[in-house]
């Protein structure tokens, strides 16, 4: 019965996005929209997959739509060209995937073909074969452990793709009056701010926890990854982009994020080394079961380091732009008042 | 070694990107992803020589067995695929240190190989991998990595191109997620080859048919097939040149080799033909994307833009031989696949060198280019004249191949639509030549001079390339048609 | 059927208000929101495939026979990954096109490149 509550409540909140015009309200739906789907999540026994999409959709994709609404103005302008056109594509589409689920199985049945084909191998025979007990862990580094590691790649793509598209070309002289902006704004918040800074080595240390966990519980690499980061994040939200970038250079956060994909990859080419295919956990060790504890750990290292340092990317070049901006602004406007 | 080839093939360039990123030295970085993508060149070669010799190699990565791990799975089909943007990818970096020299700032040039690289690894996985789901992951590595690239081009418009590339593409990728999921639905498996056993079980269920179709209409829309090719002509005309070069002679191809693999392996070529009127569907938007997109590149004035029309046109072309379901058109097809990635290559090549030393592709700057860059231009006319389809030229031999798989099923008409759609081309390229040949230079172009010899030697490579394969076909033919072929289950 | 298949029409429903989104509206940063919900819809779908009646989450423990599917977990896992790198890269791309067009409307944006088409192909005319 949760889950048909849920998929009501998401059902309004979409429809609400589509009817919003501020777009700081919709982007809080938005982040409200990923939260309750991760309860829908819940609710359907993947706790790993909802961890990952509180983080990320309610989190991390929140959190950079909100800095991007600072930088291009909050309001959507009502001109809405082609609705008609849309409905029949939507139209279109949604009925053929309606008339589509009429030959699925049931919701729930255990007999679906899903759940008799390739399933009970990695529900049975995972403790014997991997060893821990969380079953999507085992499938996820190790059975299916390439995906993952496209996965990785697919994350250090976007950093990339972002330091190319917002990277500033930075001289000592712009940095400078970036930072006096940014340490202006940021004067305020003293009850945040020490409160913060009890908070955040409790954050690393949960991070830490998650990573380590990930064999017993939901959690793993990604998770402890995106947890990371936000208290890298938060420290440069409430002590200045220029203070955390002291602390933790961005060029140094780029060398991490290459090194964790390599972890991944030399783990698969130590493999090859020791006579097994790649990313063949086995042959890492004298006995397959510890090899495989062993493969497991390293990659969730892998994935750990690239994501939060991707994430921290991400988060410095986007709050980067914005005070360059800011910047940029301020002596445009410093030059007409001298007119 | 020999057996670890097939993931050699993918992680060597996946793995060059994060090293580039760490030696962060231009020049050092560009020399270093020419020997991956060399590299990767030379396994694909032999990869090749190994399918056509043995038969098909079957890698289960992590030791895992195929349905419960992921397989990589080398036919003839996918080993010439990846031949072709392999040997595309490091013939078009021989070029890229001169070329971005002048269109992307220095502080960019190392991001530029990395993600190179990546979208390199991305269409290399895309084709070598066995696993539904893990097509999924590398598309969006290639994806992520092509818009990312495109938004480097210098001029604003490249960003919208790319945002609008960003939007179709990923609309793209979760129309082939849920075609994966309603099948992984019916079946219980992901892995190609298992699919198609289990599918023919279940092949009647509308839940099949609904996959079946958000699965092809997801791959067109990453295909650029006419109507949905909207977002192609300025993702290419405003990415820097280099990444045209690349995209235009790859990108589309990995698209139509994923159209052929879930058609004819996955689903099976009983199921794909019956079910819904493919045929007929796709020779008619085939043939329309011939003439629209020919039509259009007719009237631009942008050089970029006319050959990326042309691109559009040429995609035609494949599906047209596709939709035939017969050895001999889907020979056609694959056979033009390869010609048309050396002709685009040369084209776009060339093109990159015009914007190297003229500054843009206008084709007002053309004018009087024919004397003062005679081998640029040479290497464009004879590209042309392969679009067109003349003798002696590749395009001649994928052109025959096509109108004979026409003629052997009685297709008369559409036959003779498509010489008149060469006719086209023939007009769009005779544009290009009559600008550069007989109209004197602009005022601001006297100076201008041949290209440089870094850009000179990759482009007459795919130049001769498109004269020696278009008098010896016997290697493209041959591998063409094996896989043909072996896709239809004929022994050869 | 109605209780069999109702939560899988309630996801079309939804798929299809985040394409409607993505198709209709003109504001980037809507479109990119658009995209999260078809996406994330997409990913309710396969996670409701994965559910058993009577199962438990995928983690092993004693004196439990049923449990839910692990596969899609791990599959919708990476696809969340890639759905946030889409997104990251997206805003990216908004955040440029903002500063070069100064604004974030579709119609605006297409609106000044044909002015500047335009505009250049009647100079070249007058040359």
């Amino acid at each position: 019965m949760i889950d048909i509550v849920l998929l009501s409540l998401l059902v309004v909140i979409a429809i609400a996005i589509i009817r919003m015009k501020d777009l700081f309200a919709v982007v809080m739906l938005t982040g409200i929209y990923g939260l309750l789907s991760a309860s829908f999540f819940v609710a359907m026994d993947a706790v790993d997959v909802a961890f990952t999409e509180a983080a990320v959709g309610a989190g991390i994709s929140t959190l950079l739509m909100l800095v991007v609404i600072t930088m291009t103005g909050r309001k959507e302008k009502s001109t809405r060209h082609k609705p008609l056109s849309a409905l029949f594509v939507v139209m279109l589409t949604g009925g053929l995937l309606i008339y589509g689920t009429l030959d699925m199985p049931y919701f729930g049945s255990a007999d679906a073909p899903i759940h008799k084909h390739t399933s009970p191998r990695y529900i049975n025979d995972s403790m014997e074969e991997i060893g821990i007990p969380n079953i999507v862990t085992s499938v996820l580094a190790s059975y299916r452990a390439f995906d993952t590691f496209g996965e990785v790649v697919v994350i250090f793509t976007a950093g990339i793709g972002v330091l190319t598209l917002l990277c500033v070309a930075r001289s000592q002289k712009n940095d400078e009056e970036i930072d006096s902006i940014n340490d202006s704004m940021h004067q305020q918040h003293l009850v945040i701010r020490i409160v913060a800074k009890m908070l955040i080595p409790f954050i690393f240390l949960f991070a830490l926890y998650v990573q380590f966990h990930g064999d017993f519980g939901p959690g793993g690499g990604f998770q402890a990854g995106v947890i990371f980061a936000s208290a890298i994040i938060l420290y440069a939200m409430l002590f200045g982009l220029s203070t955390a970038r002291k602390v933790i250079n961005q060029t140094f956060v780029q060398v991490i994020a290459a090194l964790g994909v390599l972890l991944y990859g030399s783990v698969g080419i130590v493999s090859l080394m020791n006579g097994g295919n790649f990313l063949d956990y086995n042959v890492l060790s004298s006995n397959p079961i510890a090899g495989q504890h062993l493969g497991i750990l390293l990659i969730e290292w892998g994935v750990g380091c690239t994501v939060a340092s991707v994430m921290v990317v991400i988060f410095f070049n986007f709050a980067g732009r914005r005070a360059f901006q800011q910047h940029k602004k301020q002596a445009q406007d410093k030059e007409s008042s001298a007119c | 070694m020999i057996a670890h080839l097939p993931i050699l093939q993918v992680i060597i360039p996946l793995l060059a990107a994060p090293i580039c990123l760490l030696l962060n030295r231009s020049k050092l970085v560009w020399l270093f992803s020419l020997l991956a993508s060399g590299l990767a060149f030379s396994i694909s070669i032999l990869l090749l020589q190994q399918v056509m010799t043995s038969g098909v190699i079957s890698y289960e990565l992590g030791g895992w067995q195929a349905p419960w791990g992921i397989e990589y799975r080398i036919d003839n089909l996918n080993a010439f695929l990846l031949l072709i943007i392999s040997g595309i990818s490091t013939v078009v970096l021989f070029a890229a240190q001169t070329s971005i020299e002048k269109e992307i700032p220095k502080d960019k040039h190392v991001y530029f190989y990395v993600l190179y690289l990546l979208s390199l690894t991305g269409m290399l996985g895309i084709v070598a991998t066995g696993d539904a789901f893990n097509v999924f992951v590398f598309l969006e590595i290639s994806s992520l990595s092509a818009y990312a690239l495109i938004a480097m081009g210098n001029k604003r418009q490249a960003l919208w191109a790319s945002y609008q590339y960003l939007i179709m593409g990923t609309i793209g990728a979760t129309f082939i997620l849920i075609g994966i999921g309603l099948m992984y639905q019916m079946t219980g498996t992901l892995n190609m080859e298992d699919l198609s056993q289990r599918l023919p079980e279940v092949a009647q269920t509308r839940t099949v048919f609904v996959s079946f179709v958000f699965v092809i209409v997801g791959v067109c829309l990453k295909l650029a097939m006419f109507p949905l090719h909207l977002w192609l002509p300025n993702a290419y005309a405003y990415a820097p040149s280099i990444v045209t070069a690349f995209f235009a002679a790859t990108a589309t191809k990995v698209a139509v080799y994923l159209l052929i693999r879930f058609t004819f392996s996955v689903f099976g070529l009983s199921f794909s033909f019956t079910t819904i009127p493919l045929q007929t569907l796709f020779m008619a938007l085939g043939l329309f994307g011939i003439f629209v997109a020919s039509t259009t590149a007719i009237y631009q004035s942008n050089v970029k833009h006319l050959f990326a029309y042309s691109s559009i046109a040429q995609i035609g072309y494949m599906i047209v031989g596709f939709s035939l379901s017969t050895v001999t058109g889907l020979t056609a097809t694959l056979l033009h696949m390869f010609n048309h990635a050396l002709m685009k290559g040369a084209i776009f090549l060339a093109l990159a060198a015009v914007v190297y030393r003229v500054g843009n592709v206008e084709l007002k700057n053309f004018r009087g280019l024919g004397r003062q860059m005679p081998l640029t231009m040479a290497a464009i006319v004879i590209g042309g004249l392969s679009l067109i389809g003349v003798p002696l030229t590749v395009g001649f031999v994928s052109k025959w191949y096509l109108l004979t798989a026409l003629v052997e099923q009685g297709w008369w008409p559409i036959a003779v639509l498509i010489l008149l759609g060469s006719m086209l081309a023939v007009v769009y390229v005779w544009r290009v030549i009559e600008v550069a040949y007989f109209k004197e230079p602009l005022e601001q172009n006297v100076e201008v001079k041949e290209a440089p010899m870094s850009f000179l030697i990759p482009i007459w490579t795919l130049v001769i390339a498109n004269i020696y394969f278009g008098i010896d076909t016997r290697l493209s033919v041959q591998v063409a048609e094996a896989a043909a072929q072996s896709l239809f289950g004929v022994s050869p | 059927m109605l209780i069999g298949l109702f939560n899988d029409w309630i996801v079309v429903v939804l798929m299809m208000i985040g394409l409607y989104i993505v198709i209709a509206h003109g504001n980037l940063i809507k479109k990119l929101i658009g995209l999260t919900i078809f996406q994330t819809s997409v990913f309710i779908f396969y996670i409701s495939m994965a559910k058993i009646d009577g199962g438990t989450a995928p983690i092993l423990a004693d004196g439990i026979t049923q449990y839910s599917n692990p596969l899609p977990h791990v599959l919708i896992l990476t696809a969340i990954v890639v759905g946030i790198a889409t997104t990251a890269l997206g805003l990216s791309l908004v955040v440029r096109i903002k500063e070069s067009y100064n604004s974030i409307e579709e119609e605006e944006i297409q609106q000044q490149d044909n002015d500047e088409q335009l505009s250049t192909n009647k100079a070249e005319e007058n040359a």
